[in-house]
């Protein structure tokens, strides 16, 4: 059985019920019984965003974990709703870009069917819970963190007391040293870890992008597991209470830990926390058990005698060899592998895939990874779980799909929003410079040297494409009526998470391709022998740069 | 304004004052034993702002308590009302006022909220149609319905 979370009849009872829910609000909407005002924030806790030309629909994909066949319906909807392709985003979900309103219960409804929605995928309310998208495969992973994001998914899930938040709000949980889940970028980042055989939890609070980009502050280092919950709702119920709502850019949690401090929040928080630590939020062992039960590894064949066709191919074939080195990952059972698939082919767009890929993937999963995919919010999927003497074979699959571009975590697996080809906030466009990026670095020989570097691209200050955390960021915005992009350099987001630094000067969109490259070509000449673009830039600074880039034009 | 208390429209016996003296928590704080002293029913009015640890165990001594949603977007009152219904144990009459719209209404009577002040004609329809929309929980609130998980630990 495929290692999701099994909904139950209860479970579906409540997203056929917000289904009928929904139904009943859009056509009261088409009617004129609501206002657009009062429809706004109903279809946005749903999901459903007013783009600039047609409808958005956000559907929900739980710490970015869907099986076989809800990729399928997946595809169906791309076919029947959209133009044939569909966007997965940085927060592991996936984006419809032209959706009917009239439509949207339709849509829905078919993603009830494998118990799928799209409830708060957007609006000021606790959003889709994100985790490591290596979790219950990765070989550094104390447990599987997608345990404690189901219960945290279900806590949050129409919570009464905090639907009308002061904004949006994001969780994300990882139970790895290795952050792969952005935590300090994130409300609230939680962290498993044990002491003394115990599972625990190590609290950020207050990290974010957006126009004010903060690393968030942790106030907890170990957190008993019985705990979690109630010291959430301790959380969420001080910045419902005195989060700002005068101010929409000043009123993520971010800047009510900043204003107080994070000793005064914690402060605040405690206090709040022991009025309810013993109350009906304490998470019982059986409730852990019941929810670790859908999580059990997939049944994995003993491989003692690992095969190791794979490693023959490699060894006479150079282009399967890369895709090796580059595109898997340890596991943590002998003889298997974690996948990578990159959604980034040379010149095109960050996290599309069309309804025939996606059908693809669907197939390359049934048959080499016990039915599962993950969306990363690098805005690429992974196949968990796949035995080492199949990766030749799957690497073809992928290839015969477009599927198997050997670039994740290289230069050209490019973090990007939609920008304004899309998106009503954007003040430039953000695709067009990723595509021309990925265009000029594309030799993958060249890439492979640079070696790990994370260039990311957000089309206006509100940051959805994590330019603050990138290696090489980049921020699209307009004056008079021209785009142009500011550079920063040195942001990372992992668990030695940094912001990036304006380096200078903004490019035009042309100037911008030119500068990443001069970027890449100081970082060759002056790194050490094996050193990565961001220790190289920690170790440097941002001088030398700034002499490539701006001394004598 | 039409005043909706157990699924059904009724008069509202505060409106002419006859039911007892509705204050602020500025007249509570500065008046409280005065308030007392007149032996009254009383009721409380308070703002999405007002810090319900100042009436504290206090809450008991009202028959009313309203709290105001300036816009149905401010979800602060949430938090008043379940602070009042679970720690201060408030069991009197918990009215919505001001923005309330249909399509808040179950959030509202989860967090402890009995009585809403509503515009709309069709109130009670509205009402029983809204609180009826969800059946399941997954959380624990005002409201003390089995939770998801609660009933399945049950069947288990």
């Amino acid at each position: 059985m495929v290692a999701i979370y099994h909904y139950d009849d209860a479970d579906r009872t409540l997203v056929r019920e917000r289904v009928a829910q929904f139904r009943d609000q859009v056509d009261r909407r088409l009617s004129g019984a609501l206002t657009e005002e009062e429809f706004r924030p109903l279809r946005l806790m749903n999901g459903l965003y007013l783009q600039l030309h047609a409808y958005m629909l956000r559907v929900a994909i739980p710490y970015g974990t869907v099986s076989a066949d809800q990729m399928r319906v997946l595809a169906a909807i791309a076919r029947r709703y959209d133009r044939d392709y569909g966007h997965f985003t940085t927060r592991q979900n996936i984006q419809f870009n032209w959706i009917k309103l009239e439509e949207t219960p339709d849509l829905l409804h078919d993603l009830a069917q494998v118990d799928m929605h799209a409830i708060q995928t957007s609006g000021n309310v606790i959003r889709n819970v994100t985790a490591d998208h290596y979790a219950g495969a990765a070989a550094d992973e104390l447990d599987d963190s997608r345990i404690y994001a189901e219960i945290i998914r279900q806590w949050s899930t129409l919570h009464p007391e905090f639907s009308f938040l002061p904004r949006k709000f994001k969780i994300a949980v990882t139970a790895s040293a290795t952050d792969r889940a952005a935590l300090k970028v994130h409300d609230i980042g939680v962290r498993l870890h044990e002491r003394d055989g115990a599972p625990g939890f190590e609290v950020m609070v207050g990290g974010g992008q957006g126009r004010t980009p903060m690393i968030a502050k942790t106030i907890r280092d170990f957190l008993p597991e019985h705990d979690l919950l109630s010291y959430l709702e301790a959380i969420l119920r001080v910045y419902n209470r005195q989060g700002r709502r005068d101010n929409k850019y000043k009123a993520r949690i971010k800047i009510l830990v900043h204003d107080l401090g994070a000793a005064a929040f914690a402060a605040k928080v405690e206090a709040e926390w022991a009025e309810i630590k013993d109350g009906p939020l304490g998470l019982p062992e059986a409730e852990v058990a019941r929810i670790r039960h859908h999580f059990q590894p997939p049944a994995f064949r003993d491989l003692d005698a690992p095969n190791s066709l794979h490693v023959a191919k490699a060894r006479i074939d150079p282009a399967f060899a890369r895709w090796l080195r580059i595109n898997t990952h340890a596991h943590k059972q002998p003889g298997y592998a974690i996948v990578d698939v990159s959604l980034k082919p040379v010149g095109g767009i960050p996290g599309d895939a069309t309804a025939d890929q996606m059908d693809a993937l669907a197939d390359i999963a049934a048959q080499y990874s016990f039915d599962e995919i993950r969306v990363t919010h690098t805005q690429n999927l992974v196949l968990p779980h796949v035995e080492e003497g199949a990766l030749h074979a799957v690497w073809q699959a992928l290839g015969r799909h477009g599927l198997a571009t050997p670039n994740v975590g290289l230069a050209s697996d490019i973090i990007s929003c939609p920008g304004m080809d899309y998106c009503s906030l954007a003040t430039a466009r953000s695709i067009p410079i990723a595509q021309a990026i990925s265009t000029r670095l594309a030799d993958l020989d060249a890439q492979e040297d640079l070696g790990v570097l994370g260039i990311k691209i957000s089309g206006c200050i509100n940051a959805c494409g994590h330019h603050h955390v990138g290696h090489i960021g980049i921020l699209g915005l307009e004056k008079n009526g021209q785009e142009y992009y500011q550079l920063t350099l040195g942001g990372d987001p992992g668990a030695d998470a940094s912001l990036g630094e304006v380096i200078g000067k903004s490019f035009s969109a042309g100037g911008i391709v030119d500068a990443v490259e001069k970027i890449t070509v100081a970082y060759r000449a002056l790194r050490t022998p094996g050193e990565a673009f961001i220790d190289a830039y920690r170790r440097l600074g941002p001088a030398p740069f700034k002499e490539t880039l701006y001394a004598a034009a | 304004m039409p005043l909706l208390k157990n699924g059904t429209v009724t008069a509202d016996p505060w409106h002419d004052g006859t039911a007892g003296l509705i204050v602020t928590l500025e007249q509570w704080r500065a008046q409280r034993d005065t308030l007392l002293a007149r032996n009254v029913p009383l009721g409380l009015r308070l703002a999405p702002s007002d810090d319900v640890e100042t009436v504290g165990d206090d809450a008991r001594r009202f028959a009313l308590i309203a709290i105001d949603f300036p816009a149905f977007t401010d979800g602060r009152p949430y938090s008043s009302a379940r602070l009042l219904r679970e720690r201060y144990g408030y069991d009197g009459e918990l009215r919505a006022t001001g923005q309330v719209l249909r399509d808040q209404l179950s959030f509202m009577q989860r967090c402890g909220f009995d009585a809403f002040e509503i515009a709309n004609p069709n109130a009670a329809q509205d009402f029983a149609a809204a609180v009826g929309e969800i059946s399941v929980v997954y959380q624990p609130a005002g409201d003390r319905e089995p939770t998801i998980a609660a009933s399945a630990h049950r069947a288990a």
